[in-house]
């Protein structure tokens, strides 16, 4: 089953490095990652996905916090989530199939972002369901070229995490 | 203040208390070397890199101070990684400082260069690669204070030339460190406590595991007064000794695969496990699936890391036993089990009938004689350091000690060759003390360039070398559980004694039992270092370690010790 963690750390280098070398230790399989800045100079969130069942997300957890430069760290998969994932899609088109895309990705609340001759780039924005389903829809047409950012989360209401 | 980099290095030590440098120099750490003669600093130099780690860990674990070792990049720097991570797995406060090839060559595979901070990223309490002389100050502060606080452990410190011999001006970082992302002292969560006061005071049949944890608290007699309040019995783990008086009779000893069979007995009969300070490693609990079946458990651990890991706890708290053990105390009923008490009492007393120290001398000289001699000629006053194996187990079974007195030894990591360098660490932080390494001939080996270190710094570490002319442990599992296959265990040695002349140390070779205690004492009247080779019985009973809890078994089913076949006329005599 699948975790997610947010972790709070220092902006530094090498801290992602300590972050997944915790995770490999265990054999963990990250699914995703992604880090950026926060609202706070010199911190960064990282949205963590990893294969693991919850006893073994505890005990990487505290290891985790462990972590010198890991400020805070928590397992929020059972917490009310908001969760987002990004896609880039470039799908083959035609004269006869250019319309049909773009009525997917519209009913998709998707973006077209670039049209090129034969290809369309689609941004699409949600969470993995959505995406997912969208990818598999323009799968039928042809996708030249996808990029997928990893999941970002965050907690509902109104207490920071 | 104008100060180079290489000077911050040694103000900042000198801020920081150390007396003691324990290291070897090379070209990116030569800078550094280069003003070490402007300060009052003492510098250790050691024969191989490994050796400083080693001796900068016996030095913490002997005095209770940050241990400090150097080196420079490269080979120099990756030799210690071997004693940064046997300090890591036993907790010790070190800081290891290695130079690193200047910056702009990073990345490079420039001349001696290596990945410190990367190689060590999972040995480490933490790491730090200086990148600007302006942060050296504060990140020598941080690297003390991490090292010294929590639960301690080693951070190394990777220093570029070009960051060495950089210029700036010095302003000595304030005391406290502040840093966000570290909180040595755990929160006393009350109402756990509450709940763990409840456990024991209902408990009929209470053991308390007490480790590492309990002797770094300095809480020692606050857990005497909680065991005999309890009337619990009191089992100790290999790096706990000196945390509960041996001589005690609630006193179990050492528990785990080579521990005391009623101390094993007791942990898997119990009804309450007390575990201090302690971490349920794999040797202490043998096969998880039986081990302590009928008991509820508490676990104090200072590291949250460490609390439902292995064995899950009923309850489980953060905390350190510096607060938590006389919080717990107030909280604690007096009780009496005497029922429990006779039951361990006959364990014991089978244990005692067993023991090969009380059968009959066969005129062969057996390892646990060696160290009961040095026991009684030392009075269990020395400070005893070991190396790995066999002899290690003889010594945590046959050294007893009464009072938390430094007892070094690489229980996590197990590493061979820890004992001489160790010990020279641990004669330099008490000068005062009789300090004796007791290692086998395998591990000896692995280390004795060491010897030069000893003579050069003129120290009186007295040296036992307990020879079986194997790698006995190995050899024992090769007998035990391998068919008695020997592959690769037998050594072929060279003239130990005639090895330590060289160096001018004075040595002698026993093989009797009836020479043991007068060699030890005329090892014992020299001013500087001696040498005792001990050559013992080597296979079989006499040469094997028991009791043992073979691998995969759990606790309770121990390979006992031999029956004695001949009459056991020394079994009314207790041994302590």
């Amino acid at each position: 089953m699948s975790r997610t963690l947010i972790a709070l750390v220092e902006d530094k280098p090498g801290v992602l490095a300590r972050v997944a070398g915790l995770l490999r230790r265990r054999a963990f399989n990250i699914e995703s990652l992604t880090v950026g800045r926060t609202q706070e100079p010199g911190i960064s969130r990282m949205t963590i996905v990893v294969d693991s069942d919850r006893t073994d997300a505890e005990k990487v957890l505290q290891n985790l916090n462990k972590l010198v430069n890991v400020i805070d760290v928590e397992d929020v998969t059972e917490r009310a989530l908001v969760a987002r994932n990004l896609a880039l899609i470039k799908v083959q088109v035609n004269g006869g199939s250019r319309a049909e895309v773009m009525q997917i990705v519209d009913s998709f609340r998707g973006r077209v972002v670039d049209v090129g001759l034969d290809t369309i780039m689609i941004e699409a924005t949600g969470n993995e369901e959505k995406v997912e389903g969208l990818v598999q829809v323009l799968q039928a047409f042809g996708i030249v070229e996808m990029v997928r950012g990893g999941r970002v989360a965050m907690v509902r209401g109104g207490q920071p995490q | 203040m104008r100060r180079t980099g290489a000077q911050i290095v040694w103000e900042m030590l000198e801020q920081e208390g150390v007396e003691v440098v324990f290291g070897f120099p090379g070209g990116a750490i030569l800078d550094t070397y280069h003003c070490l003669q402007d300060y009052e600093i003492r510098h250790v130099l050691v024969r191989h890199e490994q050796g400083a780690a080693h001796a900068a860990d016996g030095y913490a674990r002997a005095s209770g101070r940050v241990g400090v070792a150097m080196a420079t990049s490269g080979p120099g720097a990756t030799n210690l990684v071997t004693g940064i991570a046997t300090a890591m797995m036993d907790s010790s406060p070190m800081v290891c400082i290695t130079g690193q090839v200047g910056t702009s060559l990073i990345g490079t595979d420039a001349f001696q260069e290596a990945d410190m901070t990367g190689i060590t990223l999972p040995i480490t309490k933490h790491n730090y690669l200086v990148t600007d002389v302006e942060n050296l100050a504060s990140i020598m502060r941080e690297a003390f204070h991490i090292a010294r606080s929590g639960r301690p452990g080693p951070v190394l410190i990777d220093l570029p030339k070009n960051v060495q011999q950089a210029e700036t001006d010095f302003v000595p970082p304030k005391d406290e460190v502040r840093l966000s992302g570290y909180e040595p002292a755990g929160r006393v969560d009350a109402e756990q406590l509450l709940r763990a006061a409840e456990l024991i005071n209902s408990a009929e049949r209470p053991v308390i595991l007490a480790g590492h944890g309990v002797l770094m608290s300095g809480k020692t007699r606050t857990l005497k007064e909680l065991a005999e309040r309890m009337e619990a019995v009191v089992a100790l783990t290999l790096l706990g000794k000196g945390a509960f008086p041996e001589s005690h009779p609630l006193c179990l000893g050492m528990m785990g695969m080579h521990g005391e069979a009623a101390a094993n007995r007791a942990v898997q009969e119990a009804d309450l496990l007390l575990a201090l300070g302690m971490r349920f490693d794999d040797r202490v609990t043998g096969t998880l699936e039986q081990y302590a079946p009928m008991s509820r458990k508490v676990h104090i651990d200072a590291d949250a890391a460490e609390l439902n890991k292995i064995v899950p706890a009923d309850v489980a708290i953060v905390g350190d036993l510096r607060h938590v053990l006389e919080e717990l105390l107030a909280m604690i009923e007096p009780a009496s089990h005497e029922g429990w008490m006779e039951r361990v009492d006959h364990w014991r007393s089978q244990s005692r009938a067993r023991d090969i120290i009380n059968r009959p001398q066969n005129g062969r000289l057996v390892a646990p004689y060696v160290i009961d001699s040095l026991r009684k000629e030392t009075q269990g006053d020395a400070i005893v350091v070991t190396d790995v194996g066999q002899h290690q187990m003889w010594t945590a079974m046959y050294y007893g000690l009464d009072r938390p007195d430094p007892w070094i030894t690489s229980g996590g990591l197990g590493t061979m060759g820890f004992a001489l360098p160790a010990a020279i660490g641990a004669q330099i932080a008490q000068p005062d003390r009789e300090v004796w390494a007791i290692a086998g001939d395998g591990g000896f080996q692995m280390t004795m360039q060491e010897l030069g270190t000893l003579i050069q710094e003129d120290l009186p570490v007295r040296i036992a070398l307990v020879n079986n002319s194997y790698l006995g442990m190995v050899r024992q599992w090769q007998e035990l559980l391998y068919e008695g296959r020997y592959e690769a265990t037998y050594l072929v040695n060279p003239d130990f004694v005639r090895l330590v002349s060289a160096y001018g140390i004075p040595g002698w070779r026993v093989t009797e039992p009836a020479n043991a205690a007068a060699v030890i004492a005329e090892a014992r009247s020299q001013a500087g270092p001696a040498f005792i080779e001990f050559v013992v019985a080597s296979e079989g009973d006499d040469g094997n370690v028991y009791p043992m809890v073979p691998p995969g078994a759990a606790l309770h089913e121990m390979i006992r010790r031999p029956e004695a076949s001949v009459e056991l006329a020394g079994t009314g005599e207790e041994k302590e």
